[in-house]
């Protein structure tokens, strides 16, 4: 089952919005609820209350500083990080179980808990970070693209989505068909430029980032600001000008 | 082609969904509660809240863990170590109720005000407000003294209505948003949620914010200002605005007191507006050039205009704020922006305002009668929080910005800001502070208001401060939501008198909440010569394990939020939306559940039946029998006038909305709805509320208020003016000396900037940066500490400091500082960060734990490198050698400043603990299991 | 990468182990009667203990047998496959020797072979992830093929073999540090690709995504002090290569040399393969702000 589909119809995925990310961990929280009552084991954690407590998230946010190197401003960008559900998923290739596999019919990587192991060759072989050992369950965890909400026919229509992106709310994350070039996730994608992280890894993910849009343009004011000035409002005699002449026009 | 295993992509979700009030902060989003097997399993947001729409934050997906906490407390506790070590004794309900009767019914006999009550950020003020007010004692308050009552204060004195939740922009339509010092605000998530509508839609975000994290991090534009000088910023722009000749004049002429005429006559009216026999203020009308009454029939206002040499308010203020003081390039330095930053950003604001006014084809008429075809709106809106309000020129920069909405007529306007019912409400609609207690009855009034001048002060006739907490006085004349922050200080210093016992519900004050923590847990253990403790007794109600738990005399435990009910109420903070009225409830999704315990009861509910073992009015019928059940039976049946009670929705035979009788389904009707009621304002009444007919006509009918009141902005606070006058001689209430300079110089009755207070106190060359705390989205003060899920992203906090500080002193990753302010010193781990301030440092907020509470081991990271930076700021400003020592307050509201505070940075030797180093306390709940592997129903 | 000591443990003895066999398949010696027993006893001794320290690692050792599925596709199923297949087919060799003094040359020699490919197996696990630049290069294989025939002809006491085994060791060990340590900079990943954000400017983490650890952080961010890394080196080339091969070269017959040269073998390997794993950058430690060297 490690075998890689040769292609899949559809491409399932999400695209995560980084000009509008506010970094909340919303995401983060909702998919641990759902994914410690549903889907496999329960996310562990460990040393719940203690000194150093660790638990299985299959999505976290990290933040970056940018800083341009011609001392314009410098920017923070939430960064939100799942599974990609790559196309060339070396995640799913390396496993000796046939516990990973991706999906034929829409394309989601998942891992049968009952065959794996918890050899973590898996979690080696992501470049994204996106499988985690769970302490106590001992299989490995990720990303299951709440497969087991977006076909749910016991949720009503409009919540068969993931549960992130039920929950973000900022609207930065968004779920569809990325093999539809007409859905509004590839619409989206293609129209702000969406992007893939670590293209040299040759993983093609389904999952895309928008990047944030161009920040801190209002540097100067406008050539034309005169034209926005009402004439002759300079000075106290100049501003009760004006009134009296706007007065006039009222 | 490879098998695939067989999924189960339909499992059951869950048995019920339970729909109720998230309360893992206050703001009060709709949840569905999931049950298996009748436990909690799974929350998620309720798609149909007017709140949030579905969505939910980090801390309500995590509410499930504070539910479960293992620092859930589980029985009434009786202290029998020390205070503060955490050493109880768990005893039943009936001994705890005893007790505290036995404590409470004397002093209420004797002398009311011995009992100070104090509550957090509860949500059901107008209900403890009542009980405190039957108990007669003059000294309640909530939290907002030390939250935000600047910018509360400072929105209803100038326009009815605020920013924090009682307003919002309208998202689907402004094109520019400026949003200043904010990082989460109670709103969190429809903050988010229109944020993310502003971005879909390609509207511009402007953020002034000295730090780049969350909100401002996606803004488009973000002017890192220098902490404390936004009004100098917003001065700015006004004065560009007006060199611009880009204010709205139509607007002002109708909707503020811009056109009235102040007195310029020397004596006790100089300042107030001239004003007609029936005391109505005149305007100069331009048809005649001669004075009119504001509202004469016909009037054409000239906001322009002198006469007699007495000026218009807008006259005034174009000679104030059109002067080079406040031109950018004059206060570019102290705010860290440049000059043609400040001048781009007016201009994009004139240019949106005006280029891109939008028109609604929406007939509307305005409470003179005059019927509007349309409804024009200027789509630039703003946003603030405490990043402006808790500074001590908080309410002046506050008045600054609510002055430049105004200006811009962006105020409840198509594409502006807009105010949530109950609001509009001006100063005078709301009562005036009360104080004169009376031994064995009800004090005379409500607490807490609004003044309007001297004579509503809370001082006795040798001009000492009725309260506690000294609210109302001379040192902070409008602080509407009192002054918990002062609270225990004062009680300890006996300083206006003692008390006897301090009554505190849901407030972390041994701990985050407190300024000055280290000081105020050895006031708390404090005692006097013969051994007592000088606060001789405390009641604190919680629901966990937190710090102040073990300094409590008697712990009376709460339940969790998913365990009671509550009322979000129209009498209190409700969860309005521009386009609607609309309160919610809790109600007991799961009972609540402490095997082997004495168990845990609703707080509101215990207080009642306190109320009626102590035989308060209102609360026990002709028998003297307890008169309410419970909190619900309250709920239900409580009458405030008559027709109206806590709950808006479902009144009387089940139709009425705001008025009715009680309705004995009331509550079934509200969990059949989804815990929600929500009643749309028309069309005709969204926008122009406080001077629409149509909103005024559906607010009376809905019990908003009893008569239309329509009333105009006051971009002149003559409140403020009267305090002034007072200052300066004129009328019998006088300030004492010593603070007469402060308030003519603060309390002005046009928005004014003068330096933060601590600027000018300590030697800047020793504190040369600004330190600031933000909210962190994913944790809430300190009781999200307690969660195993959200710990995780947050178990401890660096101080962020900026690249040049981080160079100047060598830092590199891993480090530790001691970070100094003018009276105390405390160790930290260090971070390097370059969207930042140059002159700035900060943290999250209450991250840092005490050792042993919250049911944590004492090692926690929390305890190990969290830290506050509450042990470096002082409710008093350092000594000036005046013999006096001065509040770290706002001068007209009191509101804590926070964030004035200044500190030297030093490298320390490498590693922790964060100090300083506090003993652990025991924990009355024992500690957390080792490992947490939920699946409910397996 | 966590250097787990299972980890090391398992490559270093069950090499070892697979390299003698391959050598004892091959019939470089060949032991009849109760020395057979014990060298093959050793042999499978060595790679059984190895591949049993192996499970160890895993969350689920009581589905091992899953493993042998995914023969076609993964790396680590051939390992297993190849492994069992090269102690099957060595078996009858063994058995003949020790009970018959027969060799059974065409089983020895494909046990042999197996025996080689196992170890080529294991090495591959490392050097097809990308994800690890360091071991995604031709190195891997010859350091780990190295490091299995040197150990083995060491333990068989062919001393000229083992020699010029070991040199051939100890340069594929300096290979791999010159060209690993190249690696994650050539392979072109770096925060900038990670994020998508490196056109716009320097990308630096401000806030990881929590504040304690994680199974990432500790399974795949490992750092070790360029200071401390050269003096293993050091003691791992010395120890693995150089020492075992001067003294074997020197003292070619001599008990007392080889039982040396083995120890030292055998605790440079540990050194070198706790390098191997603790100096290995996963490219998921440039998320939580480490760099690739
Ligand atoms: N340095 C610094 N300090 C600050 C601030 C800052 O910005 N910087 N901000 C200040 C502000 S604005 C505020 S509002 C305060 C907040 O500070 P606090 O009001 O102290 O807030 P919390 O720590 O959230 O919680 C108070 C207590 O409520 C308890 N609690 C939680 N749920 C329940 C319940 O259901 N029932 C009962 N009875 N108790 C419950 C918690 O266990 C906790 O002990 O902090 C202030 N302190
Ligand atoms: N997640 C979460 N949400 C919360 C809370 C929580 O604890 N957690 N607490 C709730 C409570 S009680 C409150 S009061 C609200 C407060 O909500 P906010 O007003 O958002 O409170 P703070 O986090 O104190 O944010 C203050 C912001 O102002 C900035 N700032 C500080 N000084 C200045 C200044 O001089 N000028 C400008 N322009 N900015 C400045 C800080 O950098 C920070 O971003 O949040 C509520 N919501
Ligand atoms: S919930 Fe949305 S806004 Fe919040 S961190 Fe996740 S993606 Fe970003
Ligand atoms: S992101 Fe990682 S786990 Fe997910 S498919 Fe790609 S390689 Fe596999
Ligand atoms: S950990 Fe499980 S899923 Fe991952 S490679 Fe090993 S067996 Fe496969
Ligand atoms: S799609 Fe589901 S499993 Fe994947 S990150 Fe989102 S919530 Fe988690
Ligand atoms: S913002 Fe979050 S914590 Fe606050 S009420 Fe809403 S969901 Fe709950
Ligand atoms: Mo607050």
């Amino acid at each position: 089952m490690t075998a890689l589909p040769a292609d899949t119809a559809r491409k399932l995925g999400l695209v995560i919005d980084l000009d509008t990310c506010v970094g909340c961990h919303a995401c983060v929280i909702a998919c641990k609820g759902w994914n410690t009552e549903n889907y496999g084991a329960p996310l562990a954690d460990t040393d719940a209350y203690g000194p150093a407590p660790e638990g299985t998230f299959l999505n976290r946010v990290h933040s970056y500083e940018m800083t341009p190197e011609d001392g314009a401003v410098p920017m923070v960008v939430h960064f939100p990080k799942s599974c990609l559900h790559c196309e060339n998923a070396p995640c799913v290739t390396v496993c000796p179980t046939g516990a990973s596999y991706k999906r034929v019919e829409d394309g989601i990587v998942l891992v049968n808990e009952e065959d794996c192991i918890g050899c973590g060759l898996c979690a080696w072989a992501c470049p994204y970070g996106a499988r985690e050992m769970d302490a106590v369950a001992g299989v490995m965890k990720k990303c299951t693209l709440c497969v087991d909400r977006i076909h749910n026919q016991n949720l009503p229509e409009e919540d068969r989505e993931p549960a992130c992106v039920r929950t973000c709310p900022a609207g930065a994350r968004h779920f569809g068909d990325l093999a539809d070039p007409d859905s509004a996730v590839s619409r989206l994608v293609a129209d702000r430029g969406g992007m893939d992280l670590m293209p040299e890894q040759d993983t093609r993910p389904v999952n895309k980032y928008l990047p944030p849009r161009p920040r801190d343009q209002l540097r100067e004011p406008p050539e034309q600001l005169a034209a926005l000035c009402e004439p002759t409002t300079d000075g106290l005699s100049g501003f009760l000008g004006w009134i009296d002449r706007t007065l006039g026009k009222i | 082609m490879p098998r695939q295993p067989a999924l189960d992509l339909s499992p059951a979700v869950s048995d019920e969904i339970r729909k109720t009030t998230c309360y893992m902060c206050a703001c009060r989003c709709g949840i569905n509660v999931h049950l298996k097997d009748g436990k909690v399993a799974y929350i998620e947001g309720n798609r149909d809240h007017p709140i949030n729409r579905g969505v939910l934050c980090a801390k309500g997906s995590a509410g499930i863990m504070q539910h479960l906490s293992p620092a859930r407390l589980r029985a009434p506790l009786k202290r029998v170590g020390p205070r503060g070590a955490g050493q109880f004794e768990e005893i039943g309900w009936d001994e705890a109720l005893d007790l505290a009767v036995s404590w409470l019914a004397p002093i209420r006999a004797k002398a009311p005000e011995k009992l100070a009550f104090f509550t957090g950020r509860d949500q059901s003020q107008s209900f403890t407000g009542w009980w405190a007010q039957a108990y007669g004692t003059p000294n309640y308050a909530a939290h907002g003294g030390f939250c935000s009552v600047n910018m509360a204060a400072a929105g209803i004195y100038t326009m009815g209505g605020a920013f924090w939740e009682f307003g919002q922009p309208d998202w689907d339509r402004t094109r520019l948003f400026m949003i200043f010092g904010v990082a989460e605000d109670h709103d969190s998530n429809p903050i988010k949620m229109g944020l993310g509508t502003l971005k879909a839609r390609g509207a511009r975000v402007i953020a002034v914010n000295p730090v780049r994290t969350g909100y401002n991090a996606i803004a488009d534009d973000w002017l890192a200002i220098t902490p404390g000088t936004d009004g100098l910023l917003i001065l700015a722009l006004v004065h560009e605005l007006f060199r611009l000749g880009r204010i709205d004049l139509d607007y002002l002429i109708r909707y503020t007191n811009a056109p009235f005429l102040v007195n310029a006559a020397e004596g006790d009216a100089k300042g107030l507006f001239l004003r007609d026999d029936d005391g109505k203020p005149l305007v100069i009308d331009r048809r005649t050039g001669a004075p009119a009454a504001w509202d004469a029939p016909g009037v054409q206002p000239d906001p322009g205009a002198q006469w007699l040499g007495h000026r218009t308010v807008l006259h005034l203020m174009a000679e104030r704020y059109l002067s080079p003081d406040n031109a950018p390039e004059a206060v570019a330095d102290r705010c860290g922006i440049p000059a043609a930053r400040i001048r781009a950003v007016a201009a994009e604001l004139a240019r949106v305002a005006f280029e891109e006014e939008i028109t609604l084809n929406q007939p509307w008429t305005d409470f003179r009668g005059h019927r509007h075809e349309t409804m024009i709106g200027r789509p630039v809106s703003f946003h603030a929080m405490r990043g402006i309000s808790a500074h001590s020129n908080g309410f002046q920069t506050a008045r600054a910005l609510h002055m430049l909405q105004i200006l811009l007529g962006s105020v409840e306007v198509p594409g502006g800001f807009r105010f949530k019912p109950p609001y509009p409400k001006p100063p005078e609609a709301h009562p005036r502070p009360h104080a004169r207690a009376t031994p064995g009855a009800p004090l005379d009034g409500p607490h807490l208001g609004y003044p309007l001048g001297p004579e509503d002060l809370l001082v006795g006739d040798d001009g000492q401060a009725l309260r506690i907490d000294k609210a109302f006085t001379w040192d902070n004349p409008m602080s509407a939501h009192g002054l918990m922050h002062m609270v225990i200080s004062n009680a300890h210093a006996g300083d206006p008198y003692k008390i006897d016992t301090l009554f505190l519900y849901m407030a972390n004050m041994a701990w985050n909440s407190s300024m000055n923590t280290s000081a105020v847990m050895r006031m708390l253990t404090d005692t006097d010569e013969a051994g007592e403790y000088v606060i001789p007794r405390i009641i604190y109600s919680d629901a966990y394990s937190s710090e102040m738990v073990a300094y409590a005399d008697l712990v009376l435990p709460d339940t969790t939020f998913l365990e009671r009910h509550d009322c979000i109420s129209l009498l209190d903070r409700p969860i309005c939306e521009a386009e609607a009225m609309a309160d919610s409830i809790r109600w007991p999704v799961v009972e609540p559940d402490r095997p082997g315990h004495a168990g845990v009861r609703g707080f509101q509910s215990v207080l009642l039946d306190l109320g009626a073992r102590l035989g308060l009015p209102g609360m026990v019928n002709d028998a003297g029998k307890a008169r309410y059940r419970d909190y619900a039976d309250y709920i239900v049946n409580h009458e405030r006038r008559p027709g109206v009670g806590p709950l808006a929705g479902w009144r009387g035979d089940g139709t009425g909305s705001g008025r009715g009788a009680p309705n004995p389904d009331q509550l079934q009707r509200y969990i059949d709805n989804g815990g929600f009621f929500l009643d749309p304002i028309p069309e005709e009444a969204q926008f122009f509320k406080p001077w629409n007919a149509a909103y005024q006509d559906w607010a009376v009918a809905r019990g908003l208020f009893d008569a239309p009141a329509p009333y105009l902005f006051n971009l002149y606070c003559e409140p403020l003016r009267k305090f002034q006058l007072a200052a300066e001689g004129h009328g019998h209430r006088q300030p004492p000396d010593h603070l007469r300079a402060r308030i003519r110089e603060t309390l002005d009755p046009l928005p004014l900037w003068y330096p933060p207070f601590e600027d000018e106190r300590v030697d800047i060359g020793q504190f040369p940066l600004h330190a600031l705390t933000q909210r962190p989205a994913a944790m809430y003060h300190s009781w999200g500490g307690q969660n195993a899920w959200l710990r995780q992203i947050h178990g401890m906090n660096p101080l962020y400091v900026s690249r040049r500080v981080w160079q100047e002193h060598g830092f590199a990753e891993g480090d530790w500082a001691w970070l100094t302010s003018a009276h105390g010193r405390i160790k930290v781990p260090v971070a390097r960060m370059d969207a930042l301030n140059d002159h700035t440092v900060w943290t999250w907020n209450a991250i840092g734990k005490r050792r042993g509470a919250w049911a944590l081991s004492p090692d926690a990271p929390e305890a190990e490198k969290g830290f506050l930076l509450n042990h470096l700021i002082h409710e008093l400003l350092p000594p000036r050698g005046d013999g006096l020592r001065w509040a770290n307050s706002d001068p007209v509201t009191g509101q804590a400043a926070w964030y004035d505070l200044r500190v030297g940075i030093e490298k320390a030797p490498p590693g922790g603990p964060s100090h300083p180093l506090h003993p652990a306390q025991a924990s009355p709940v024992g500690h957390g299991p080792e490992t947490v592997t939920l699946k409910t129903g397996r | 990468m966590h250097p787990a000591p299972s980890i090391i443990l398992f490559t270093v003895l069950s090499g070892l182990g697979l390299g003698l066999l391959c050598l004892l398949g091959l019939g470089l010696v060949m032991p009849t009667g109760w020395a057979a027993f014990w060298w093959f006893g050793l042999g499978y001794g060595l790679t059984l203990a190895g591949l049993g320290l192996s499970a160890f690692h895993l969350g689920h050792p009581e589905r091992a047998l899953k493993a042998f599925t995914q023969w076609r596709t993964s790396w680590l199923s051939r390992e297993a496959v190849l492994a069992t297949a090269a102690l099957l087919f060595m078996a009858p060799h063994a058995a003949g020797l020790v009970f018959w003094a027969t060799p059974l040359r065409g089983f020895g020699l494909v046990g042999a072979f197996l025996s080689l490919q196992t170890v080529l197996a294991t090495a591959m696990i490392y050097a097809q992830l990308r994800t690890v630049p360091r071991w995604n290069q031709w190195t891997t294989p010859v350091l780990f093929l190295s490091a299995a025939l040197a150990g083995g002809a060491i333990v068989i006491g062919a001393a000229r073999l083992a020699a010029l085994l070991l040199v051939i060791l100890g340069l594929a060990l300096l290979a791999h540090w010159w060209i690993g340590d190249r690696r994650f900079g050539a392979a072109g990943s770096n925060l900038g690709t990670a994020t998508g954000l490196g056109a716009r400017g320097r990308v630096r983490q401000l806030e990881g995504p929590h504040t304690g650890t994680n199974y990432l952080l500790r399974e795949m961010v490992h750092v070790v002090a360029r200071k401390h890394a050269l003096k293993l080196r050091i003691i791992a080339l010395a120890c693995a290569a150089a020492l075992p091969a001067l003294i074997l070269s020197a003292a070619p017959g001599s008990l007392v040399a080889l039982c040396i040269a083995v120890v030292l073998h055998v605790a440079g390997m540990l050194a070198s393969r706790w390098l191997f794993f603790a100096e290995a950058e996963h490219v998921v430690g440039l998320y939580y702000g480490h760099h690739g060297r």
